[in-house]
Order: C-alpha cells, then structure tokens, then sequence
C-alpha cells in the first residue's frame, strides 16, 4: 500500500504543478468532509499538512531496506496467522535486513550483564546479586557507573557522551589501530545513522553539493542525501573483480560532477562494504586516503562491519590507522570513522548505540558539530555504554573472558559459514552469479534473467529484479530487497539477501530458494 | 589554498544559524569551572537524575530483566526482583522480535503503542489509534522529524512561544523555515494575547511568508504556565481558521503544581469541540520519558500522536522515520511502563505510588520555595512555576549593568547569568536563549536541586543579587556629590 499511494500521489503531485492556477488542485486529496470545511473556512486551501505541501526532500527520499516488498510480507505475515495454509510455506523469513537478533541470534552474555546492572544499580550492593551475576560483569557495572556523575544513568549525558565511555573508546581505537584517539574526537550517537545525518547536514548546502557514494550502497546515504537536499555523485564498484573499488572510476565520476557545476565534498567509503560485502586491501586504502587528501574531499568511512570478516586472507585497516601510517595527521585528511554495536558479533540493533570518530577539523567545524548534537542532548545512556564494551571487551584472564570468546567466535565461524554456503547456493543456480561475502552480513546475487521475464516485469510496472523478488517472496516466504533498492549498473539486476537466519534454517532456504528459481526460469525461459 | 570542504565557510548556514542555548555558553563556561574544582550547580537543563532524583523502583527493575533475560530462568531471580516486575519483563520481551537487540518497526513495538493509546484513551475519553503513535529516541526527535516534514523554505512560518523552549528555533533554523514569533504576556502570568498572535501571523504573511504551524507548550517552558480549556479551544478555533497544523508539546503533562488547571489534552479538548473542528484540524502530541516524575532524561525515550493527518502524509512520516531503522527498544519499553504503570494489587504498586507521589509533591514545594525565593530578590520579579520544571523570573537590570555588558561584549542577562555563576556556581540559561521582550531580562533555572538544598541555593542567589543591584544601581553620577 504504501509504495502505491506514494506513486499515486506523485502523479497527483504532477498533476498539480501543471494545473497550479486551478481553484483547488489538491481537493482530490481531501476527503469530502475537509473540502467543505475548506468552502467553509471561505478559502480553497488544503490542510497544512498534505501531500502535496509537505517538504518534496521528504517525498524525494526512498528507503528500500524497509519498502515494498517488506509492507507486503507484513501482510503475508498476518495471513498466515488469519488463514493458516493459504501459502506454500508457514513462515516468513526476513532476509531483507540486517538485524541478527530478530532471527535468534543471542547477545553476548557480558554484555547484557553489565547492561542490566547499569540499569538497575541500586541492586549491586545487594549479596544476592553476585548469585546472578559474574564477578567481572559486577566490577565492570561498578566502573563505568563510576564515570557516571552521581551514577544516574537516567540523566542526560554530556552532548558528545559521557567523557570516561569515551576514553574507553579511544583507548579501544589506539589499540585497534596503534595510533592514539581522542576522546574529544568521538561523538556517541543514537546508533551510527544520525552521525551520518549530522555530517551530511554539516556538508550539504545546496542540490550542488556533491557527495561520492559506492553503487551498490546502504541506502541510508542516497536518502540522507536526498533528505539534505543534495546530490549523490555514483562511483561503480566493479562487480567483475569481486567488487572493486577503482580509483580510475572514481576520479571519472568526480570530474563529471565537477564539470556540471556540482562541489563534491565527501566520499562514502562502506569498508566491509554493503551489500556487496568486499573487504578492501590495503593498497586499495592507500589510493583512497591519497585521492581524498589531492581532491580536498571528507572522507566519511562507514566501518560498522569492521568485525564481520570471514575470509583469512583479509583484515580490517580502519582508514584512520591507514592514513596515519601514510604519514597523514590532522593537517592532511579529514576524516570521519563510523561505528555501531548493530553489527558485528553483538548485533545490537535494538540499543542505538554507536559513535562517529572525527578528525581533521578545525575547531570553530567542531563546535558545530557539538552545537547540532547538544540540539538533542545526548543519545541513549545504555547504548553509549554498549559502544565502549564493544571497544573494550573482556581481556585473558578475566572471569567472563572464556565464555565471551567461545560466544564471540560461536557466532563469527557461524556467520563465515552461513555466508559460504548461501554464497554456493546462489552459484549453483542457473543464470545466477555472486560474488563472495568477505565481510559484513549480505549477499547480493546477480540475476542474469531471461528476456521473457524481464518482459513479465515490464507488464506489471516492476523492476525485474522486485519482480523476482516479489515471486520469491510469494512462492517461498523468503524476503529480500531487489537490488534497485542499492543502485546497480543499469541494466543489471540484483538482490541483497542477509547470512542471518540460523544455520540450521539454512538447508531449508537453500532448497525452498533452488526449487522456486527452478520453477521460475522454466517459466520464463526464452 | 581553496577551502577545504569541511572548513568553516563552507558549511551548511542552516547549521551555523543554529542557537541552542541550553548547552550553550553558560553552560561551556560552568564545565570549565568544574573541571578547574569550582562546585556548580547545573539548572541549567530539566535533567532531574543529575540533581538527584532517584529513579523509579519498578521501571529499573523490569528493563534490567529485558537486558539479561537469562536472569529470567534463574532461580534465584526472585531473590532481587518482585514477582511482577518479572512478569512484566515477559510480557514485553515477548512483544519483540529479538528482545531489546532487534530492531523493532519503525514507528515502535506494536504492543507498546497499543499501550500509549490506550493511556490516551483512558486519560482523555477518546479512542487513540497506535497506527497513529510514532515512539521516537525522544520527543525532541518527534519534533524536529516533524517540523522537517513541514518546512519546505524559508517561505513557511512557524508561530511559536516567546518565551519558547529553544528547540523550536534551533530545528527551524536548521531546516531553514521561519520563526514566527507569538508573545506571551508576563503580566497576565504568561498568557496567550490573541491580537498579538493575529498581528504576528499578519506581519508575516505582508512578507510573504505561509504560516503552517503553531506550536504550543502546556504546560509552558520556561515559562511553567498551564493553559486552560477556554484557552485551548480558543487556540483551536484560530487553527482552524488560520489552517494551520497545531503541535502540542505537552512532555509536561505530570508536572502540575497548582489544582485550578489540571492538565488538558489538546486532543481532548479537539474531541470535544464536536466537527468540524475535531475532523478538520491538524494536530500532533508529543510526550516523553524524560520529564513528569520519572525524569528518565538518559533513555531517550518518547512519542509523537498524529490527529488528522492523511494518510499519505503518515506514509511519508513513516518513510522517513524507517531510515533511521527504529528507536531504541529499551526506551520503549520505559515509555509503555510510564503509561501502563503498576495498578492497585500489584505488588510493586505501592512502592510505585509513594515514589511518585514523594517527587510529585516535592517538585510542588520546591516550585514554592524558588518562586518565593526570587521575589523576595531586589528586582527580580517571578511569576508562579504552576507547572513543568522551571523558573523564569524576571531580572530588572539598572542601566549601568546595561552599559558594562555592553562594554564587554556580552547580552546583559548573559552578563548577569555569568556573574551569577561566578559567584555562586549557580549555572541558569540567560532569558535570551528562549526569547523575550526587547529589553526585558530574565534567566530559567529549573526546580531541580535537591529540597533540603534549595533554601542554601537560594540564599546564595538572593545575596549575589541584591549586591550586583547595590553595585550597579549606586553607581548614579551626582549621589556621590
């Protein structure tokens, strides 16, 4: 319903810029009741808030993640409660979205110790709770509640993040990466999506800034960017080389803009990229940092899935341990780092947490910043602790550090996997090709579709791959986004599919997933 | 060299338009002082926990379950957690997909705002519908996600308090829309004046400029007063009128420190009103965990109510709020136990009851004590806090503190409110962070401190004030002669 109701009143939208003089050009819009009201408040005027007089950056913006294609498994959903057996499978399984623990995967014990104490600190000095609670986790609640001003995890927070969790956190990053970090250069967020909202803000000024994006993207960018009022500037990742990132395309894309009066201002660089998975090589990050400081370009590094990477060969370099072992300090690259516990092992979805690191700004840039973060005050306490125990994980020795790891590596060597063997799946089908997940938590499969079914899609006004989709989803239960939901080289079709349901539900996905594209080319092959 | 992208010129003038006065300078100038040892006192921002206040019993106990349910299979749970907060703590989890570590939908757990409409329904009389309630990180998130869905340019106007809660002017400035100001009256214990809010929304249309909105804080911040019926259905009738959505910032709702206006939904009063009015005018609500008597600030927890609105526009709302995936489930939850609390023979009820009620009452006295404690200053006159958490008094500065703010290149009330806080490490937000008559002076503290330390604070404030009075009122040329 909704994706038709928003092209229905594009159209309507449309329609009224081209009949801007009539006496009511949204009355269609209103019910019959408000239309009266408007005769009767003596003016035609429509309601203040409608369609077609709300910010048109709000209409502008698209967020697939989260579209169609999930509102009608919702519904699927619901009918499978309401009439049980009216689809060829008892459940939907929502592959469309990266949330690990919606599909059961259990958060890390630790953690979710220390959380609960932090909550409830009134029960630490109670003898009963060491029955509930491991030593470590009690200690720990106690130190961190120690950073908190009269331990009031109720209270608003300094606007960056209660100042000690971000020692935690630089002190997290030094050792990562072996340079130092900077408390003052770490701004905690209600998860990672506002801080890349906050710098698109701080960037965008107009349509003519420019922002450099990775096609396939997160579509967080394109609809920040479109919510900003500015302009994504495409950089192809080439599918035919596992997803590379070439410097040559980049530079092309940026004097294109360039040449059609667009300032490019930032770079978006998804390392573990998403959805197409690929770890960057050093060398790689190199020309990246080196192209960044040549053209005076931000370099905003989304590094989420920083420890989600599941092939031996490759490791994560944070663009910041990059740059700065090039030699670049503050003077040379300016450079945000963003980070969530959505990701990873913990896939915290639900807590918000995360932090942006930044770097090579001036002061009176990072007043700014501080001054639109104290606009909302702070983000959520819990999440701001959950970033620095992401960043500050149990150490040899500790009471909890064998249970921690054993959870840790139970759920990575999972996900490495179930990556493989969805990876496998999706080669073995026919007219099917897909590259390999070095990172991250997604597979995005290229369909290489028969005319007939393009033609099929065309018929019904959906894109070939939400075609594809559409049927996937109808035939099987399973959910995925069609890969025009990320952006792709026109005129190739994708879908992004996540390694998250468990693995034992994998065998079933991958025969439900074989026994519908089976069925489906042989209905439309040429 | 060319600027850099991110060098100060080169940002976004929305972003540098942008005043927030309530972590602005008094503020940065008081953490400083911390650090260098100086004891302060923050009223600067309604952030009860930093002052003191305990939380809430129940609320802590249950969502420390949501977080570790493992503790749920223990058996020495029942050791540290009452039989009910355990149900509760059930009764939510199973409500998620994946416990508090999943995304939820977008506009909040189903179950939770079926809880927040059926709250709404019982306090006002009317059905609510939760496909109408969008819980957000906070009602300032609420706020800001709809005043971008309103604002298109700086042609679309906004009527908003004067005295307002600066969250208002900071997020129109950021998205570039205009503020049209609506004066409260000091005199009439900030009341609304209808004849200056039609001459404001007249000089703004003569400029050109389409009045979408008015925003209403009741009860009022800084101001603390609490509209009553006739006022709201007045403001209602003008909405309908002028066409103009009306956003009701009512996080106060809880804090009532008076008994001659209770608290009144602005929904309520549009049901009432029968249609047209009540099927025509636009309206959103906003509400929080943050204020009230659970002043849980930290969790970020809060929603907005759409009345009205077509359902495309709640599509696009929906669409908007879904990039930033969901809010945080732990914050819900705080907000369905705020609005779903502890009922009579529940065994937490009790202990639930005496909590709120020791803030609620408190919080009265306290109003008391700080709006006497002001007017007993030279100078200072201070309207009654019947509500919210703050204090506004009025600071009437001689001419000579006039002249030496000038002289050091500051606003006299920041002036004022920086001397304050040297002197007693008191730190308040000047009257111009929130907007005032030209040339009137004021400063918001709020109720927070501690009772048993508020006679002290105000001691503390009378004498900086009555000897800042004497040094700047002596200082009249021929009395020396």
């Amino acid at each position: 319903m909704r994706r038709f109701a928003t092209e229905r009143a594009k159209k309507l939208i449309v329609g009224s810029f081209l009949s801007s003089r009539s006496p009511s050009p949204s009355s269609h819009l209103l019910s019959s009741s408000a239309a009266a009201a408007a005769s009767a408040m003596g003016s035609t005027q429509s309601p203040p808030v409608t369609l077609d007089s709300i910010n048109p950056k709000v209409i502008k913006c698209e967020y697939a993640v989260r579209g169609e294609i999930v509102s009608h498994a919702q519904r699927l959903q619901q009918e499978l409660q309401t009439k049980p057996g009216a689809h060829p499978f008892d459940e939907i399984l929502y592959c469309n979205i990266g949330n690990p623990q919606s599909l059961a995967q259990q958060p890390i014990t630790f953690f979710r110790e220390v959380l609960a104490l932090c909550d409830h600190p009134s029960i630490l000095d109670k003898s009963e709770t060491h029955a509930l609670f491991s030593a470590d986790a009690i200690a720990r609640a106690w130190q961190i509640l120690d950073l908190i001003p009269g331990r009031a995890t109720g209270a608003y927070s300094h606007s960056q993040g209660i100042k000690g969790l971000r020692d935690a956190i630089a002190a997290g990053i030094a050792a990562r990466d072996g340079f130092p970090a900077n408390a003052d250069d770490i701004f905690l967020t209600d998860g990672a999506s506002p801080a890349v909202h906050m710098m698109m803000q701080l960037l965008i000024r107009s349509e003519k800034d420019g922002i450099l994006c990775p096609i396939p993207q997160y579509p967080l960018y394109s609809a920040s960017i479109a919510l900003h009022g500015g302009s994504l500037v495409p950089y192809y990742l080439d599918e035919a080389t596992g997803w590379g990132l070439e410097i040559s395309e980049v530079k092309k894309q940026l004097e294109d803009a360039r040449s059609k009066g667009i300032a490019v201002r930032a770079i978006v660089v998804i390392n573990p990229g998403n959805p197409t998975g690929q770890v960057l090589a050093e060398e790689n990050q190199r020309e990246i940092v080196e192209f960044c400081k040549k053209e005076g370009l931000v370099l905003l590094a989304d590094e989420v899935y920083q420890e989600n990477i599941y092939v031996e060969n490759k490791k994560f370099n944070s663009f910041k341990k990059i740059a700065r072992s090039m030699g670049y300090g503050e003077q040379d690259i300016s450079l945000v780092s963003f980070q969530s516990v959505s990701k990873g092992y913990y896939g915290e979805c639900g807590k918000r947490g995360g932090y942006m690191e930044v770097t090579g700004f001036s002061a009176d840039v990072r007043e700014q910043i501080y001054k639109v973060a104290s606009v909302n005050l702070c983000s959520n306490i819990s999440g701001q602790i959950l970033a620095s125990l992401v960043m500050n994980t149990p150490k040899v020795g500790d009471e909890s550090y064998e249970s921690f790891i054993a959870e840790k590596n139970g759920i990575l060597s999972s996900l490495a996997r179930r990556a493989k063997a969805l990876e496998d799946a999706f080669n073995s089908l026919e007219g099917v090709t897909c590259n390999k997940a070095e990172g991250a938590m997604y597979l995005f499969p290229r369909l290489h579709l028969p005319q007939k079914a393009i033609e099929a899609a065309k018929v019904v006004n959906a894109a070939p791959d939400a075609f594809y989709a559409r049927r996937l989803l109808d035939a099987t239960g399973i959910v995925v986004v069609p890969g025009s939901g990320f952006g792709q080289v026109p005129g190739t079709w994708h879908f992004r599919c996540t390694i998250l349901p468990q693995e034992d539900k994998i065998p079933a996905i991958i025969s439900r997933l074989k026994a519908f594209h089976e069925s489906f080319m042989e209905e439309f092959h040429d | 060299m060319s600027p850099r992208p991110l060098d100060y010129e080169s940002l976004n003038e929305n972003v540098k338009k942008v005043a927030y006065a309530v972590r602005g300078e008094l503020y940065l100038r008081a953490s400083e002082l911390q650090k260098e040892g100086k004891k302060i006192i923050f009223t600067n921002v309604g952030n009860p926990h930093a002052l003191g206040q305990k939380p809430l019993t129940f609320p802590r106990q249950v969502v420390a379950l949501c977080q570790a349910p493992f503790l749920l299979d223990d058996p020495n749970v029942g050791l540290l957690f009452p039989a009910d907060a355990i149900a509760r703590a059930k009764h939510y989890l199973s409500m998620t997909s994946g416990g508090l570590g999943a995304y939820s939908d977008s506009r909040g757990l189903p179950g939770i705002r079926k809880e927040v409409a059926d709250f709404i329904e019982r306090r006002d009389g009317y059905p609510s519908d939760p496909e109408l309630i969008f819980l957000t990180d906070g009602a300032s998130k609420g706020v800001m996600q709809m005043l971008n869905t309103i604002i298109r340019n700086e042609k679309d106007g906004i009527l908003v308090p004067v005295p307002q809660y600066p969250l208002y002017s900071a997020t129109i400035s950021l998205y570039g829309g205009s503020l049209v100001p609506y004066y409260l009256e000091e005199e009439a214990n900030w009341g609304l004046d209808f004849y200056n809010i039609r001459q404001s929304v007249a000089v703004a249309r003569s400029k050109g400029i389409t009045v979408r909105a008015m925003v209403i804080i009741n009860p009022g911040n800084p101001t603390g007063q609490c509209l009553s019926e006739a006022n709201i259905r007045e403001l209602l009738k003008f909405c309908f009128q002028e066409n103009l959505v009306l956003l009701a910032d009512e996080v106060y709702q809880q804090n009532i420190y008076q008994d001659e206006r209770p608290f009144i939904s602005a929904r309520k009063i549009l049901f009432d009103m029968g249609p047209p009015i009540s099927k025509e005018v636009q309206l959103v609500s906003f509400h929080t965990v943050s204020k009230g008597y659970w002043g849980e600030c930290g969790q970020r927890g809060g929603y907005f109510e759409m009345t009205n609105l077509p359902p495309q526009t709640v599509d696009e709302i929906y669409k908007v709020a879904s990039v930033s995936l969901s809010p945080n489930v732990p914050g819900q939850i705080f907000l369905g136990l705020m609005v779903n609390p502890p009922k009579p023979g529940d065994i937490s009820h009790l202990k639930f009851v005496v909590e709120s009620k020791a803030v609620l009452e408190s919080l009265r006295r306290r109003a008391h004590i700080m709006t006497d404690g002001f007017n007993s200053c030279r100078n200072v006159v201070c309207n009654f806090t019947e509500g919210a958490m703050y204090s506004f008094p009025q600071i009437c500065l001689p001419p000579k503190a006039i002249e030496a703010a000038k002289k050091v290149g500051k606003a006299p009330d920041v002036f004022y409110c920086l001397k304050l806080l040297e002197a007693t490490g008191i730190s308040t937000v000047p009257g111009s962070g929130f907007g005032q008559k030209e040339g009137v002076f004021h400063l918001r503290t709020t109720i927070l401190p501690a009772e048993e330390e508020m006679p002290a604070i105000m001691a503390s404030f009378k004498k900086f004030n009555d000897e800042f009075m004497e040094q700047y009122e002596d200082c009249r040329g021929y009395s020396r002669m």
